[in-house]
């Protein structure tokens, strides 16, 4: 079974924000909910570098791990996925998420802000694949039409890269030996306890 | 994430709540979602229409069941890089946006503008029907009382004024059949009154680099770049204007190493991924390019064999770089001359090599000059007419070179023409209309003849005494088709310009800057079009391909196609049967494909003449057949030619021409998109020169060759420079013969008793080209190119410092040029910039104002503001200023503050700390609008279809100067000051 992974190439994004909108525009995601978006650091000094950030999928996820009502599952291809039906806005996987990807419709205290929302790597949730119902709440399933996520689908440099993490590792790997520098995959220590060796 | 690039400062507040209000309810995801989108909003302020009327932009994705997805192929309507768009519809609905992963161009690739084009044809901010201004307010009318009204006031000020005083602003939104009838109908209007967006983004570079080579245009092509070794990005910042160049810039620095040279006053997102960044003081782009080029020619870097055989006029530039040492460049421009002398050894010795300019170098009254320059840098080195090399123009708006190439412009006729007698003559006779009845329709034929007033001078023409605008009386009318208010330099001149004319149409998608900036009460109308995803058509992206799209859904709400409210005001104005002629009307709407014929008949000056809408549309559905870095095709039915058949693509379309992906590349067979430099100069030229004569200097009259020197291209039975192809020429080498009967025919008929000066232009039946080309000339002739550009008014261009120059000790001995009339008006800079000097302007206002971009906003910003999912990211208006400025006037990060332009205007706008600008300069988006000097107007705008994010415009605070060849603006170097609000 493929083992979905995000991977972001420091040294070709642009800021573009197109994986921001393209996000958007697939789930028609809210004003003020970012599912996706783009940091940069050293901004406008010599060193300036930008990363496309939304949840990693991580491998024992961290949101999973402090939630009070389990609303977090993992499918079988790795994606961390959570039941709008079962979360009650308490924000205790905003705390532990290390990329700061969950996201609340409102701003307030605890139970107040809604129900979570975050990057499904385009797979949407616990309700049937595709339907109405799942679209309301999750946006849409490209993964269950064989699609990956837009985001990187879409990446204007071929920055952001989704797919089977060791195919995209490979990806990478090869981009850093063509070119001769790299500045490693961003997260993946974080996300999925290893790094890329180049 | 207001200003984005901080993340500091959170004022969703008060957007959260307009854009609750418009949605009927507080923003909470899921109701957000089953009411899909804020079409709600939109349904509600046209709640009181008849729901018939109105097609609604509502339902988006999932697919509904049992309805079939249909797919439908189209083209990204933002910037010029042209990204193929996949849509999928539903019942009419766009529902979706997938990679469209077989365009060469995009391989599915977007940017954020990109991305979210699905939000244009659901248009919660659109205008909605036609509507008129009573009395200052918005009111509902139907289309027939628009046309009517707008057409009887049309005439009766024609009547008392003349068709001069009709101005018909178009747009680079266009599809090139759209530009194409839009210069159309001025001529049957009877005025050349008639302009769009490339005169204040590019038209300085069209006039720099037609006037070097021949044709005005990016010599290679996006895809072209991955070969390059070295590029130099000057003036421009393609990471966010053009974000999906960055994938072959990116790929081909990584693939050859390659040197990636930014020479910029901001350190840009695109700088930031370059090897080396050039900072340099705003408006010195000829100081440094002729800085670079003193180090070329001091170290014989220079490529002697290509400037002897191909260049005309070296020596003649070889005077004026030869003031420019490394101490006088670093006194003008900041740039040190070692970094300097590192750029330039890797310019002219790591080749190819490739100079990228945008608006930084175009948009100053030097813009043609600057161009000039760096024409001159590529023809010094020999990069242009190879491979990975050449002046790679990267184009604004999606068809900006398409809108220019068919001569929406003041100046010009479709494709290059230009306006004197002979080209009204062809263009008459390609309409089958009377040259004398088109000669009737204009107040003499000397106004037929003469150049139009720029666009970025419409108010002017407007507001000034009557006897300084040289046409029977002032501007009455604005005929604005697709054009932002905001775009244009003098913003507080404009609104009162505004006031003034009798006449406002604005055709747009959305209100725009024109329907909220001024005090207008009445005479204004707002007439919705459809964005070029409710329409069909071919734009040519920046690389002069040209790609044919279908529509992804009908005009939605009331809007209209450009081309039906066009032919709708042609009937009304009485002149549509003619104009129409031979273009099929289905219902009211022009059918493009006959539009694109009748260009393919006329357009043989610049190689439009080959593609026809059967051959772009066997492109279109075959982009996987095209390679990424030769854009030829490889297999399939388009075999050999070159991805959207770049323009020139000669001959009829039945010649099978592959279109030219590098122009002036002479390593190819012109039938395989090989050519020379174009002898549009002349073949001599006689020059009074001192010359040495058993040792006594004499004055003598010596003739220069303009014709290349042993160069040609691949095949080329003439081997050496040859002139321009008239059917005497062909009969002069005994070529006359290869022309078929029906050709012939057609040369005679042209030609009448002197079929001798029918020229390779104006034969419409394309014979002279194809037997050129099947002895393997090309038919526009073998020139040189020039670096002496004789006839412009620096001819060698020469530094002179911006009009509002901080500099004020250099304005002696680099001045402004004199003051002169152009274009039917007055320019008086010399006096602004001499009084600037007097009144110590750069003291009181020592801040050098520039702008430029964000990759989220396009152009005025009017649309794409309007776009909820990009209008999120980018929300307010602001003013980047170094820190050591911002503590010296303590201004923190992130606080309102004043900026005061130095004719009196002022802006309220947020600060923005950071060292991307230099010590004494500050920088301004200019998309935004809808603030006026602190005054927020969206109560101005017809309810419901105001653009969701509004500010300040960076062109209220820009100032007078324009360019002596063409009108540009002067927006990227002017003064202010900035204090804290």
């Amino acid at each position: 079974m493929a083992r979905m992974k995000f991977l972001c190439d420091a040294d070709r994004c642009i800021e573009c924000n197109a994986c921001v909108t393209a996000c958007k525009n697939e789930h028609e995601v809210p004003w003020g909910i970012n599912r996706r978006r783009v940091v940069t650091i050293n901004d406008g000094k010599p060193g300036e570098r930008s990363i496309s950030m939304a949840c990693m999928h991580c491998t024992d996820a961290p949101c999973a791990a402090v939630c009070p009502t389990n609303a977090f599952y993992t499918t079988a291809d790795a994606v961390v996925l959570h039941s709008k039906d079962i979360c009650i806005g308490c924000g205790y996987c905003f705390y532990a998420c290390p990329f700061g990807a969950p996201q609340y419709p409102k701003v307030g205290n605890f139970g107040s802000r809604g129900k979570m929302d975050k990057c499904t790597y385009c797979a949407g949730g616990p309700e049937g694949d595709s339907t109405k119902a799942e679209f309301d709440k999750y946006g849409t399933n490209r993964l269950a039409q064989g699609k990956l996520p837009l985001c990187a689908e879409m990446c204007s440099t071929k920055s952001l890269l989704a797919g089977d993490g060791d195919i995209i590792a490979q990806i990478y790997k090869e981009r850093v030996v063509k070119r001769g520098y790299g500045s490693g995959a961003w997260g993946w220590k974080t996300a999925y306890k290893e790094t890329i060796a180049s | 994430m207001l200003i984005k690039r901080t993340e500091r400062q959170a004022r969703r507040g008060t957007l959260a709540g307009a854009l609750a209000s418009q949605s009927g309810g507080t923003l909470d995801r899921r109701s957000f979602l089953r009411r899909s989108g804020l079409a709600v909003g939109a349904l509600a302020v046209v709640g009181a229409l008849p729901l018939g009327s109105v097609r609604k932009a509502q339902a988006g994705p999932p697919p509904a069941a049992g309805a079939a997805v249909t797919r439908v192929k189209a083209i990204c309507t933002h910037c010029s890089v042209g990204c193929t768009v996949i849509a999928e519809t539903q019942n009419g609905v766009w529902i979706g946006q997938e990679p469209g992963w077989d365009s060469p161009i995009n391989r599915g690739s977007h940017c954020a503008k990109g991305a979210s084009v699905r939000e244009l044809a659901h248009g919660d901010r659109r205008l909605k029907y036609p509507m008129k201004l009573v009395n200052g307010q918005w009111q509902r009318i139907s289309w027939d009382v628009a046309i009517n009204e707008i057409g009887d006031k049309l005439a009766e000020i024609r009547g008392k004024s003349g068709p001069d005083s009709v101005y018909w602003l178009g747009s680079a939104k266009f599809s090139n059949e759209g530009a194409y009838l839009n210069r159309k109908f001025a001529a049957y209007w009877g005025t050349n009154n008639v302009d769009h967006q490339a005169r204040i983004c590019h038209s300085t570079t069209v006039a720099g680099v037609a006037n070097t080579w021949g044709y005005g245009a990016m010599t290679n092509s996006y895809n072209d770049i991955r070969n390059s070794k070295t590029m130099i990005i000057m003036g421009g910042n393609p990471a966010e204007a053009h974000p999906v160049s960055l994938q072959h810039l990116l790929e081909g620095k990584e693939l050859n190493k390659a040197n990636w040279i930014s020479i910029d006053p901001r350190m840009t997102r695109t700088a930031a991924h370059a090897t080396e960044y050039v900072r340099i003081r705003p408006g010195t782009d000829i100081p440094v390019i002729w800085g670079m080029l003193w180090h070329v020619f001091k170290n014989g870097w220079e490529d002697k064999e290509f400037i002897k055989q191909r260049v005309y006029g070296m020596d003649d530039a070889l005077k004026e770089i030869e003031k420019w040492t490394p101490e006088e460049v670093e006194r003008v421009s900041g740039v040190p001359g070692e970094q300097l002398k590192r750029v330039a050894k890797m310019f002219a010795t790591e080749k190819p090599a490739t100079l990228i300019w945008c608006m930084g170098a175009t948009q100053h009254t030097v813009g043609t000059a600057n161009v000039r320059a760096f024409c001159t840098a590529l023809l010094a080195t020999g990069n242009v007419g190879t491979f990975g090399g050449g002046a790679n123009i990267f184009r604004g708006h999606c068809n900006v070179q398409g809108a220019t190439d068919l001569g929406l412009d003041i100046g010009t006729l479709p494709l290059y023409y230009g306006i004197a007698e002979g080209a009204w003559r062809h263009w008459s006779r390609v309409w089958e209309t009377d040259y004398s009845w088109m000669q009737a329709r204009f107040a003499s034929k000397q106004f037929m003849e003469t150049p139009g007033i720029p666009s970025t001078r419409w108010f002017d023409a407007a507001m000034l005494p009557k006897d300084q605008v040289t046409q029977s009386d002032n501007l009455k009318a604005m005929m604005v088709m697709g054009h932002g208010g905001n775009t244009i330099a003098r913003m507080p001149e404009a609104a009162k310009g505004m006031e003034k004319i009798e006449l406002l149409v604005v055709v747009d998608t959305v209100p725009t800057t024109w329907a909220a900036l001024s005090e207008r009460k009445n005479g204004t109308y707002l007439l919705p079009c459809g964005t070029q995803f409710e329409s069909r058509g071919s734009r040519t992206a920046s690389n002069r391909s040209l790609q044919w799209y279908e529509p992804v859904v009908k005009p939605i709400f009331e809007a209209k196609d450009d081309y039906e409210i066009m032919y709708l005001l042609a009937k009304k104005l009485g002149f549509a049967e003619q104009m129409f002629k031979n273009i099929k009307v289905e219902n009211n709407l022009p059918v493009a494909e006959d539009i694109l014929r009748e260009i393919n008949r006329g357009g043989f000056s610049t190689g439009y003449c080959g593609q026809s809408p059967e051959r772009l549309k066997k492109h279109m559905a075959n982009q996987k057949d095209f390679d990424l870095v030769s854009l030829r095709a490889k297999d399939g039915p388009a075999k050999g030619d070159y991805y959207g058949l770049p323009w020139p693509c000669w001959g009829t379309p039945e010649l099978n021409h592959p279109g030219t992906h590098t122009l002036y590349n002479t390593s190819l067979h012109v039938m395989d998109g090989g050519g020379t430099f174009r002898a549009r100069f002349g073949v001599q030229r006689v020059v009074k020169q001192t010359v040495m004569e058993n040792g006594v200097e004499v004055e003598k009259e010596v003739t220069h060759n303009l014709l290349a020197e042993g160069s040609y291209s691949v095949g080329s039975e003439i081997q050496d420079g040859y002139p321009e192809f008239t059917y005497a020429v062909l009969q002069k080498l005994g070529w006359d013969k290869d022309l078929t009967a029906a050709e012939l025919a057609t040369i005679q008929r042209i030609g009448g008793n002197n079929p001798g000066t029918v020229s390779w232009a104006i034969d419409l039946s394309g014979g002279i080209q194809r037997v050129a080309m099947a002895h393997g000339c090309i038919h526009y002739g073998n020139g040189k190119a020039r670096a002496n550009a004789f006839g412009l008014p620096d001819a060698i261009p020469v530094h002179r410092e911006p009009i509002y120059t901080p500099r004020m000790d250099l304005v002696s001995k680099y001045p402004t040029l004199p003051n002169r009339r152009e274009f039917r008006l007055p320019n008086v800079g010399f006096d602004i910039q001499k009084a600037n000097v007097e009144n110590k302007i750069g003291e009181k206002f020592p801040i050098i104002l520039t702008s430029g971009r964000l990759v989220e906003y396009e152009g005025g910003g009017e649309e794409t503001r309007a776009n909820k999912w990009l209008a999120e990211l980018q929300q307010d208006s602001f003013i980047e200023i170094n820190p050591a400025d911002a503590s010296a006037r303590n201004i923190k990060d992130g606080a309102w503050v004043w900026v005061d332009g130095p004719v009196g205007a002022k802006a309220k706008v947020k600060a923005l700390v950071t060292e991307r600008v230099g010590r004494g300069v500050a920088w301004m988006p200019f998309h935004f609008a809808g603030w006026f000097q602190g005054v927020d107007q969206r109560d101005k705008y017809p309810k419901g279809a105001d653009p969701y994010v509004l500010g300040e415009s960076v062109n209220t605070l820009t100032t007078y100067g324009y360019d002596p060849v063409t009108g540009m603006q002067e927006p990227k170097a002017t003064l202010c000051q900035i204090r804290a609000a």
